[in-house]
């Protein structure tokens, strides 16, 4: 017991980031309450009340029914219902559960292409990082939500339209990911300019390591700190950017509704008495965005001793 | 009265992990016009003592015990805006590095007005009088016209030269210079040194000289006080110090100063010495020459005894890609030499003299512009010569920072057996392992470490680590680039004496690579001198540092700090 107490404390100082954590109560809170949203939304099947999708399971004649605590609140209704009756808090987790879902694998594929092409600029240099980055920035001259919703409308002009709600997932992830990517390419660049100049990367050199090998086995490891970083930060935009497009109604079908689905639906109510309907999806949103970002900025001043 | 006296001084560091004691019960006593010297290995405190004189130990630092009495005035626990008012004024102090030390946005003249007037009653007229007054003292020609300069235009020793005089401006009775000529070459250093000493004479300014060079030492100081783990061992006038140390620690450390004068089999270490016990299974498998080893097979009687041939090769460097212009700079310029087998070969240079430049072209990372690299039959230099793939892994290079030259994510293990895998010279993965093991043993590492990760390894062990990974390749030419440069001089002795042994046994040849021309007088068989690229001298080592031929070897060896006050090295042990 004792020695497992003493490995504790050892692990606690000479961890940098557990370290840091234990002594930072905004990214304790922000932590806490990011993974409870984030694994509420995940199980939602599970602790939701009613499934938001099965249209037996809600009634027209339980529409805009207010919120428990209020007159005329319903105890089967914690949160209320929305126009079509359904129950708010199962569409708030459903919803949210689609909106993570969708952000974490918009963030997935934009650091894959942003990695990847970010090390290979940085490492080979020349003509490629000219043209890689030359690339870069023309994307980081259009807004995030214009390349979106291009890519969007392209999509849906293309794809058949009896295909559109199977699809539409990937197609809102491509789009928000090849928004994103620029982000990633310029801090692994960055950090590969950096690595590649250190004796241990020449070493590998000398000893006739392939060029790929290199970057994956040497490189990567030592610039996963500041990619980790990018990738919660992101996170978040990621999830706000889907919010948006399902908001201006280029996002996930109305069938299966996400967070700014929601929030869109909410919205035609504001005026008519009926603030639930989109006061609790936009309080969920904004809970979510900030506690990933609180988390984000802690672990980018904790891995970044400059800014201490 | 004495200008500065240190009683007792004790300053803590409260850390995570504890309470850690920077500097324990140091005391000293330095007069005006004199040079107290501050010497020890890295963590030792020196610097912390001057920075607690100066009053910048920085939270949560603390000066715990003793007193620091600047003419009798009490400074610990003083008003911090009295303290900020001597700092400047009463006290100045010069950085290690002339670079960041000055501010890159203002003139040299503007920096010097403005801490004469801050100081001084002096109208600005006066002030650039007295200005210009002191660049001429510390020897800046052109004066009125450098002044008007940015630092980055002045060189690296002119630059120290205007921090000088900017510490000198206020007419301060005390200068606290830490380590003011580390970041210099030997010539420049050399200016610097007698610099400070005649300021200090003709000023009586009391100097607080921090610096790990014991040569510096003995080339400008009147006392000295060695440290070591934040105590004072030993401290007196510096000729009694150096030629007859008393402590033990103190003993050690000179003897591991490497000395100009006489070549020595292996340093002395007092302590015991590390590695050179086990590892015979590494060993014999290294000294195995069977069916992979390639190069031996043509050797015709002009170059049986020539391991590698360096022929007339020319590096440049210069703006490339899309939209490069502009000139390019020659590194290396048509420079030629050869490494007899089993010989060491001393490369020796001051900074930007291409010696590394060369290195890189050897082992790969730099292909010359013209000119060949004869390995045996094999020309190195070839683009996608089969031959000098298949002789690649007999050349393996040993890097001079051991902090950057290990992957930080990979466990020893891991790193020292990559060539293993990359040359396939393992026949399974447990012979592998068995190779890796034996190899840290042999180096001095250990194998029980084998699962550890490098940061939880010292510098000389490090390097040690570094030689490990060299060795698993089988190589026979090994280039070692300024190897112990980044160590202290322990472990610079045990790391050299490593080199030594792993040569006899393995019977190794080596390129060794230094500016430190003591070092290389330890290890060379023959040295080549390189200045701005060229070749300026090539013989033996014992005839080129009895009579150097050229006018820069001379040069050269007259600018590196005597040892003359050390005495023999086997009276320190």
């Amino acid at each position: 017991m004792a020695s497992l107490a003493r490995r504790w404390r050892d692990f606690t100082l000479n961890n940098e980031i557990v370290y840091l954590w234990l002594r930072a109560p905004a990214a304790q809170i922000a932590t806490l309450v990011a993974t409870v949203l984030i694994a509420a939304t995940l199980a939602a099947p599970l602790v939701a009340p009613t499934d938001p999708f099965d249209l037996a399971t809600f009634s027209i004649l339980d529409s805009f029914v207010p919120p428990v605590w209020t007159d005329g609140g319903d105890p089967r209704f914690i949160l209320g219902t929305d126009d079509q009756g359904r129950d708010l808090l199962s569409s708030i987790l459903y919803g949210a559960r689609l909106s993570i879902l969708v952000g974490a694998a918009a963030i997935a594929f934009a650091v894959v292409i942003g990695v990847s092409l970010g090390m290979i600029a940085g490492y080979f240099g020349g003509w490629l990082d000219t043209v890689i980055m030359r690339v870069a920035d023309v994307q980081l001259s259009l807004p995030a939500i214009m390349t979106a919703l291009l890519i969007d409308g392209v999509a849906r002009g293309i794809l058949p339209a009896a295909r559109h709600d199977d699809l539409m997932f990937y197609v809102l992830v491509g789009a928000i990911g090849l928004s994103l990517w620029v982000n990633f390419a310029r801090t692994a660049r960055a950090s590969t300019l950096v690595e590649r100049g250190k004796e241990y990367v020449q070493a590998a050199e000398i000893l006739g390591v392939g060029r790929f090998r290199i970057l994956l086995t040497h490189i990567l490891p030592n610039i996963r700190g500041p990619i980790m970083v990018i990738m919660t930060v992101d996170l978040a935009v990621a999830i706000l950017l889907e919010a948006t497009l399902s908001f201006l109604g280029v996002g996930v079908p109305a069938s299966q509704p996400s967070l700014g689905t929601l929030i869109r639906i909410g919205n035609d109510y504001i005026f008519s008495g009926e603030w639930w309907v989109v006061a609790f999806p936009a309080l969920t949103l904004i809970v979510l965005i900030i506690s990933v970002n609180v988390v984000g900025d802690f672990l980018r001043d904790a891995l970044n001793p400059k800014l201490r | 009265m004495a200008l500065l006296e240190i009683d007792n001084l004790t300053v803590e560091y409260p850390t995570r992990f504890g309470v850690v004691t920077a500097i324990r019960d140091v005391s000293l006593k330095l007069e005006p016009g004199r040079i107290h010297g501050l010497v020890g290995e890295s963590g030792a405190g020196k610097s912390t003592v001057g920075a607690a004189v100066m009053g910048l130990i920085a939270s949560p630092g603390r000066v715990a015990s003793g007193s620091i009495k600047l003419t009798g005035e009490e400074l610990v626990g003083a008003d911090d805006n009295l303290r900020r008012g001597y700092r400047g004024k009463r006290m100045a102090m010069i950085f290690q590095d002339p670079l960041t030390s000055l501010d890159p946005l203002f003139t040299v003249e503007d920096q010097l007005i403005e801490t004469i007037r801050h100081h001084l009653p002096f109208t600005a007229d006066q002030a650039r009088k007295r200005a210009l007054t002191l660049l001429e003292a510390v020897g800046i020609d052109d004066a009125p016209r450098r002044m008007r300069d940015y630092p980055h235009q002045f060189s690296g020793g002119m630059r120290q030269r205007v921090v000088i005089a900017l510490a000198i401006c206020t007419e301060p009775e005390l200068i606290i210079a830490d380590e003011p000529t580390t970041a210099l070459d030997v010539s420049v250093q050399k200016q610097i040194l007698a610099l400070i000493r005649r300021l200090a004479r003709r000023h009586d300014i009391g100097v607080i000289f921090v610096t790990h060079d014991i040569g510096v030492i003995g080339e400008v100081t009147d006392f000295v006080s060695v440290m070591y783990q934040g105590e004072v061992v030993e401290t007196g006038p510096t000729e009694l110090i150096l030629g007859g140390p008393q402590q033990r620690y103190t003993k050690s450390l000179m003897a591991a100063v490497p000395r100009l004068g006489k070549r020595l089999p292996r340093f002395p270490t007092p302590g015991g010495d590390i590695g050179g016990k086990g590892g015979d299974d590494a060993e014999a498998w290294l000294l195995r020459r069977d069916e992979t080893s390639t190069s031996t097979a043509v050797i015709n009687a002009e170059t049986a005894n020539q391991m590698l041939n360096v022929d007339r090769i020319t590096v440049e460097f210069g703006p490339g890609g899309l939209f490069g212009r502009g000139q390019r700079v020659r590194a290396v310029d048509d420079v030629s030499f050869a490494i007899g087998r089993g010989e060491v070969l001393g490369l020796v240079g001051e900074s930007g003299s291409g010696k590394s430049t060369i290195a890189k072209s050897i082992v790969g990372l730099v292909r010359p512009d013209s000119g060949c690299i004869w390995y045996g039959d094999a020309d190195l230099c070839a683009r996608d010569s089969n031959e000098a793939g298949a002789v690649r892994h007999e050349v393996q290079m040993i890097f001079q920072d051991p902090y950057s030259s290990l992957n930080n994510r990979w466990r020893i293990g891991d790193i020292v057996a990559e060539p293993l895998s990359v040359y396939r010279l393992a026949e399974s993965r447990r012979q592998a392992r068995a190779l890796v093991a034996s190899v840290l043993d042999l180096v001095g590492v250990g194998r029980e470490n084998m699962h550890r990760y490098p940061h939880q390894f010292s510098g000389g062990q490090r390097q040690r680590i570094a030689i490990a990974r060299a060795l698993v390749a089988r190589p026979r030419l090994l280039v070692c680039d300024e190897p112990t440069s980044a160590l202290d001089v322990s472990i610079q002795a045990q790391i050299l004496n490593l080199l030594k042994d792993l040569q006899a046994r393995l019977g190794l040849t080596i390129l060794f690579i230094s500016h430190n021309l003591p070092v290389v007088r330890q290890m060379a068989d023959r040295v080549v001198v390189l200045r701005n690229g060229r070749v300026e001298e090539t013989g033996e080592a014992e005839a080129f540092f009895n009579e150097p031929q050229s006018a820069y070897g001379k040069e050269l060896l007259a600018e590196t700090p005597s040892l003359h006050l050390l005495g023999p090295v086997i009276a320190m042990i």
